[in-house]
């Protein structure tokens, strides 16, 4: 009889023991940090949609612009950094990388607008049917990637509010967890902004 | 020092600036400025929920006088995410957009139609399509052959057939409906004053209720067999509930297939399409 006492204690703090850690926000910080990697997965994803339109968008102004040989190198070698700094959903918490990584993008916005700059001088170029379906598949990508990073801006909000209110912070803090690096502010700016690709 | 002053006046005022509220999503084709004539736009409504019901895609319409603060990309966003057009999973819905003052235009194209209505589409659809009529002044017919196209783009795509559509919630609230008048009629009145008639009266209320509060062809019949089973459970006769059954399921029928516009279907988007201006 008293071991069947004792059998039932222990199962009920093990049940108490369960609950406290549903309502200590242990699977809500599970499942955000889910939604984080999905949604860092899906940034990443459109990053690299922009890159895989390089080579064409670079071919197609090279036919029309042959004298621009510094645009397409830098474009060229943006393209290049871009390939080989690479950052995946578990690496988010390192700040180093994670900028690294920004920095790399950023190269590669500023490179495509000077493209695309350059292609401004060239009125055949911008008439051709190619071009303009290029400079339509890079504008929607450039929005993909807006509203990629908008939702991962948002899936990090969600999860250092969990992190740091109590009393998910004590789960948090027992399981090892800090809040996340977020794009900076200077990017939330410019991310508020219209994905303007302009001819 | 005095610019500092400067920055802290200046601060409400950056945050003062509100972004543009979204309309409901009352139609296929929600026009808030009248762009359209009421005819015009009944066409193009009956067009639009024709094609939901036959193919499965929502295809919405909204036209806007203007979407600042914000660029019209981040609010035809807003707008998808907030509409949710298009069926859930299948992700097939796509959004119209048009701001007339600001004379921009923007076709925001569902994660499922991605493929076929793909930003090289959309752009081509805007730009050789609309933006011509559109410069001439004539909205409407820039928007029936816009709206033409992308459904004829759309009917390339495989997708499953549509299916008679129960949003979960509202299966919910009928069932909590349906239960509560069931109790209230079941409690108030006893087998002997009711009857078979009675009974079935009741069922029959109630399916009509859920039909004309819902329109679902499977949540009339729910509602009549539930409302016919709290009956039973109150001491009115078996003959009385099955009465109620059959009453509420033949009407069930009626009005799913005469159902009004039902929203949303939770189609998700991920900022595909294309932007124009005129």
């Amino acid at each position: 009889m008293k071991s069947r006492f004792t059998n039932y204690i222990v199962t009920l703090a093990v049940f108490v023991a369960l609950l406290s850690l549903t309502s200590c926000g242990y699977n809500t910080l599970q499942s955000q940090d889910e939604i984080i990697k999905a949604s860092w997965s899906e940034v990443v994803n459109q990053y690299q949609r922009r890159a895989d339109l390089v080579p064409n968008l670079v071919s197609t102004v090279k036919g029309y612009a042959t004298h621009e040989k510094d645009v397409f190198e830098v474009v060229t070698a943006a393209r290049a950094k871009v390939g080989s700094v690479t950052i995946n959903a578990d690496q988010l918490a390192d700040d180093e990388a994670f900028k690294k990584f920004q920095e790399a993008q950023a190269g590669m916005s500023s490179a495509l607008s000077r493209l695309l700059a350059v292609a401004e001088n060239y009125p055949n170029l911008k008439a051709d049917a190619s071009f303009r379906d290029l400079q339509a598949q890079l504008e929607g990508t450039e929005n993909r990637i807006a509203v990629a990073r908008k939702r991962y801006i948002d899936s990090i909000k969600d999860y250092n509010v969990t992190v740091r209110s109590f009393p998910s912070n004590l789960t948090a803090k027992w399981l090892g967890l800090t809040i996340k690096p977020n794009f900076t502010v200077e990017d939330e700016k410019s991310i508020s902004k219209p994905p303007t690709v302009t001819f | 020092m005095l610019m500092l002053v400067g920055l802290i006046l200046r601060a409400p005022l950056c945050t003062a600036e509100e972004l543009n509220a979204i309309p409901e999503f009352t139609g296929h084709v929600v026009d808030t400025i009248g762009l359209l004539k009421s005819d015009q736009r009944q066409t193009l409504e009956q067009t639009l929920a024709q094609y939901q019901s036959t193919k499965g895609s929502q295809i919405a319409v909204l036209i806007v006088d203007s979407t600042a603060p914000e660029a019209i990309e981040a609010y035809a966003m807003r707008v998808a995410e907030m509409w949710k057009i298009g069926r859930k999973g299948t992700d097939d819905g796509v959004l119209l957009l048009i701001a007339r003052k600001d004379r921009s235009m923007r076709i925001e194209v569902g994660y499922g139609l991605e493929g076929s209505l793909s930003d090289i589409v959309s752009k081509r659809i805007i730009e050789d399509i609309i933006v011509p009529h559109f410069k001439a002044g004539d909205f409407n017919r820039g928007i029936v052959d816009g709206v033409a196209a992308i459904l004829r783009v759309v009917d390339g795509e495989k997708l499953p057939p549509p299916t008679a559509q129960t949003n979960p919630n509202s299966a919910i609230n009928a069932i909590l409906i349906s239960i509560f008048f069931g109790v209230l009629l079941g409690n108030r009145s006893s087998s002997k004053r009711l009857g078979i008639f009675g009974a079935g009266a009741i069922g029959f209320l109630a399916g009509l209720l859920m039909i004309s509060f819902w329109g679902g062809v499977a949540l009339g019949i729910f509602a009549a067999f539930a409302a016919s089973l709290l009956l039973l459970s109150n001491d009115i006769g078996s003959g009385g509930g099955r009465g109620g059954l059959i009453h509420g399921g033949s009407r069930g029928w009626g009005g799913g297939f005469s159902g009004g516009f039902s929203g949303g279907g939770g189609g998700g988007f991920g900022g595909g399409g294309a932007s124009g201006r005129w």
